[in-house]
């Protein structure tokens, strides 16, 4: 029994915020549950039939009672939750110097893609004290990225890019599990999450398996798929891609749409469904004809296109 | 086995009364008396809670070890799925409504019936038709989506028989409206002269705020499912992003419905649990219009909390801050309830036949139902517990130890007025306990297996979550036994248990005055006057209250 475990270690900077809140709901529902049943059990006892007690209700009027017990929680409740979103805000808003890493679930693996090109399967390599971004999708159902000693989950849309971030705190190889239901081997799509000092990582990501890196693969892409004809310089059959990512631009409808990995994601696979003004509508759609992770070296080129941009005009302005 | 002195049996009991007013076949198949349909539904849910638990029995099995050895992956998650669909559609949507409220609404209002007697028998029939489809798709080889069908998994992916499955809930849903609809009029148009809305029994106002929702929520589930199934068939995209849909949108009108559902399960339970504290209290009940209120506030604000379901969804982290908020706000109303029936004891001649100690149970378990709902309410620590063992726990103590706890306590408390005779008081003690002891023995390892990380709908599982897994089976095995007991006694009190009378309890409440079992339109003599408020009971030598 020694060697059952009771709690999770904690291995993220986030980790020990969430357990504070864990903690303290903890204590509170622990009060509240020992209040309920020490006071049920005395009142059983103490007025079970046939003992000689006073049973005679001097005042029947209870308003005050019913309202000091529908306040307390309710203002209780509302203190926890203002706690709880605050540490919920910061979860959910990676940090902007965060390294990123390609999660692409399917049934039933992970594949991880690293930011210079190494890929893996149900291994996640990160490094120690490193605030590390997943951008996260699935080929076919939803999947659910779970980390227990991170404290963190995110599902796994297809078709669409969500995101999750993290720092580790500790060295170790850690469990990755699948959390959402997802078809035959669901308990299967598990892995590991490897955390190493970061020379080591480095050291790691040299070492074997190393790929193209994801922007020169995403140069690669962009001519061989033709996207370079009618996107490079001024053309007047496509929008110029260099430093538009994270700006806005407007459609043919005169709506207003940041172009974020989702909207390119979108353009690429079904061109027509929100036109930049100005633009006819002839570019064929990708869809069926370009893997996911392709997909996503190549968003990770016109995204790289747009931090030139931005570092040359930061230097000479 | 007792010793309470028995009153000659013919003196006792009625020589004809709804049951025993005609024998055939037919008689009990084609009636219209809300007795004999609540029979009926007894009958059948009852059969599938014995389905719905074997299917619990092999998930129970399968993860005594962390490798897959009893059943394959596929079969596994048949299981939980079936478990899960039968026990939700089948047993806990339509247990203590279509069971003890069809029986004792028109009683406790003092009507002849409910206000639509065919469209009751209806209901019933679209149940079975709904049962008969459900078991179909069973025999056809199951089904593995889950109860919840997540999209685009049940949509596109899944082999199975998804569309049967879909089909029987949306059916059942229908059964279940109609049911909802039936008790809204009864109660509005049927009460006794002198029954006034705050004369009523507690158990009505809760069948009340259980119609409401049945009637505004269950429609779009039925709808919900038709999409999928229209995409399962068709192959138009709603759900499916690959055809165009978009998977979350599922989820939205799968809890805009489900959420609610939960109270459709719980606030039915919560009624019977008036009744049954103020009785073996001899108490009127304490803050009665707190409790009424609180049943209708469930209700509405139940309505609003369905996105605590998806806050790692991707759903907006503003959207995900107003259901959170919204989700802490309904515990409140739950809270009011569990402290009022505590403070009904207070100055109480408290007695412990069976019913009371499944009340205790209730209350007990309930409560820590609820407050690990606050733990999910959370979004910071939900992003950690959901969908691993501590949800599976933590709904369970509200379904199991909620519903099924008070399932037991109504059947037990009313079984009397039902058939007429008594069950053997000791063995029903002894049973409710093992249900107390066994269902915690199973459950509470799972809030440690959920907060070390084990995710749900698991098949094999990492070798350190083996122990508790352990501990859970073998508390299995004990709430089987606990509910298995009450099956062998009830039928054998059917034939040989002593008679009971009119009023065992010495219960107040307009059905307690008519004899057990009631004749066919429920009271002999003219329509009952109500003169005084719900639970007058009073204790000797308490009664002068300034």
């Amino acid at each position: 029994m020694s060697n059952v475990p009771l709690a999770p270690e904690q291995a993220s900077t986030i980790a020990p915020k969430i357990d504070l809140v864990l903690y303290v709901l903890t204590g509170l529902s622990a009060f509240f549950l020992f209040a309920v049943c020490a006071i049920l059990v005395f009142l059983a006892i103490r007025y079970r039939k046939g003992t000689k007690v006073n049973r005679v209700i001097e005042n029947p009027d209870a308003k005050a009672l019913e309202l000091t017990w529908t306040i307390i929680p309710t203002i209780m409740g509302i203190a926890v939750f203002v706690w709880t979103a605050l540490v919920y805000f910061e979860y959910s808003r990676p940090p902007e110097n965060a390294m990123e890493i390609l999660v692409t679930g399917k049934q039933w693996m992970w594949k991880i893609q690293h930011p210079n090109g190494k890929r893996e399967i149900n291994q996640l390599h990160v490094p120690l004290g490193v605030p590390v971004k997943l951008t996260m999708t699935s080929e076919d159902v939803i999947h659910s990225f779970f980390v227990p000693v991170f404290r963190v989950k995110r599902d796994v849309l297809p078709n669409r890019y969500s995101d999750l971030w993290f720092e580790a705190t500790k060295t170790g190889t850690f469990h990755l599990f699948c959390a959402e239901y997802c078809g035959t081997d669901h308990s299967r799509m598990v892995g590991q999450v490897v955390v190493m000092e970061p020379e080591e990582y480095e050291l790691w990501l040299s070492g074997a398996n190393v790929g193209v890196p994801a922007a020169s693969a995403g140069e690669k892409l962009f001519t061989k798929l033709g996207c370079v004809t009618c996107h490079e310089g001024t053309s007047p059959r496509g929008p110029a891609l260099k430093g538009v990512f994270g700006k806005e631009v407007q459609l043919q409808t005169g709506e207003m749409i940041v172009v974020d990995e989702d909207y390119i994601r979108e353009s690429i696979l079904n061109p027509q469904a929100k036109l930049v003004a100005g633009y006819p509508p002839l570019m064929p759609t990708f869809q069926n004809q370009i893997r996911e992770q392709d997909l996503f070296t190549l968003i990770n080129y016109i995204k790289s296109m747009s931090d030139e941009q931005n570092a040359k005009s930061g230097t000479t302005s | 086995m007792s010793t309470v002195a028995i009153a000659p049996e013919s003196a006792l009991m009625p020589k004809r009364h709804y049951a025993n007013v005609r024998h055939s076949v037919a008689s009990w198949l084609l009636t219209t008396d809300h007795k004999r349909i609540a029979i009926l539904y007894l009958v059948s849910i009852t059969l599938f809670f014995a389905v719905g638990g074997f299917f619990a029995m092999m998930v129970r099995l399968e993860l005594l070890t962390p490798k897959g050895d009893l059943l394959d992956g596929d079969t596994y998650n048949k299981m939980f799925t079936l478990h899960g669909i039968i026990m939700i559609f089948f047993f806990l949507i339509p247990s203590i409504p279509a069971v003890l409220g069809n029986f004792l609404i028109p009683l406790m209002v003092g009507a002849k019936d409910l206000a639509f007697p065919k469209i009751n028998l209806f209901s019933w029939y679209l149940y079975i038709i709904a049962g008969v489809v459900a078991v179909t798709a069973l025999v056809k080889g199951g089904v593995d989506t889950g109860w919840t069908f997540y999209t685009p998994y049940s949509s596109t992916y899944a082999k199975t028989e998804v569309f049967l499955a879909v089909s029987a809930a949306f059916v059942a849903g229908f059964s279940s409206i109609l049911t909802g609809l039936n008790f809204i009029v009864t109660i509005h148009k049927m009460r006794a002269p002198g029954l006034t809305w705050f004369r009523l029994p507690l158990f009505v106002w809760a069948h009340y705020a259980t119609s409401l929702i049945q009637i505004l929520g269950t429609p779009i589930i039925a709808i919900t499912l038709v999409l999928v199934a229209v995409e399962r068939i068709w192959g138009k995209g709603i759900f499916d992003p690959s055809l165009g849909g978009d998977p979350v949108l599922f989820q939205h009108m799968f809890w805009f419905y489900s959420h609610p559902a939960v109270y459709i399960m719980i606030l039915p339970g919560m009624g019977v649990i008036s009744e049954v504290i103020t009785c073996f209290s001899r108490k009127r009940i304490f803050g009665y219009e707190f409790i009424a209120f609180s049943s209708l506030a469930i209700a509405i604000v139940g309505f609003l909390v369905w996105g605590h379901h998806m806050f790692v969804s991707t759903q907006s982290t503003y959207a995900g801050m107003v259901f959170s908020f919204l989700s802490f706000l309904v515990a409140v109303p739950s809270a009011i309830k569990v402290f009022n029936w505590t403070a009904t004891l207070y100055k109480g001649e408290i007695t412990f036949e069976a019913p009371m100690l499944y009340a205790f149970g209730f209350i007990g378990l309930f409560t820590i139902g609820g407050l690990t709902g606050l733990f999910l309410a959370a979004m910071a620590t939900d992003i950690h517990f959901h969908d691993t063992y501590f949800v599976v726990a933590h709904f369970h103590y509200v379904m199991v130890g909620g519903m099924v706890m008070g399932f037991l306590c109504g059947i037990h408390y009313w079984w009397p007025k039902m058939t007429g005779r008594m069950y053997p008081p000791l063995l029903a003690s002894i049973a409710a306990a093992l249900v107390f002891v066994g269902f915690n023995c199973t459950f509470f390892p799972q809030f440690v297996l959920g907060y070390l990380g084990m995710p749900r709908r698991y098949h094999e599982y990492a070798q350190e979550f083996q122990v508790l897994n352990v501990m859970s089976t073998a508390g299995a095995s004990i709430l089987g036994l606990g509910y298995f007991i009450p099956g062998v006694y009830f039928i054998w009190s059917l034939f040989w248990g002593p008679v009971a009378g009119p009023n065992p309890w010495h219960a107040k409440g307009l059905e307690w005055q008519t004899t057990s079992p009631p004749p066919t339109f429920n009271f002999e003599e003219d329509r009952p006057i109500v003169v005084e408020e719900a639970y007058a009971y009073s204790i000797e030598g308490a009664e002068s209250v300034s």
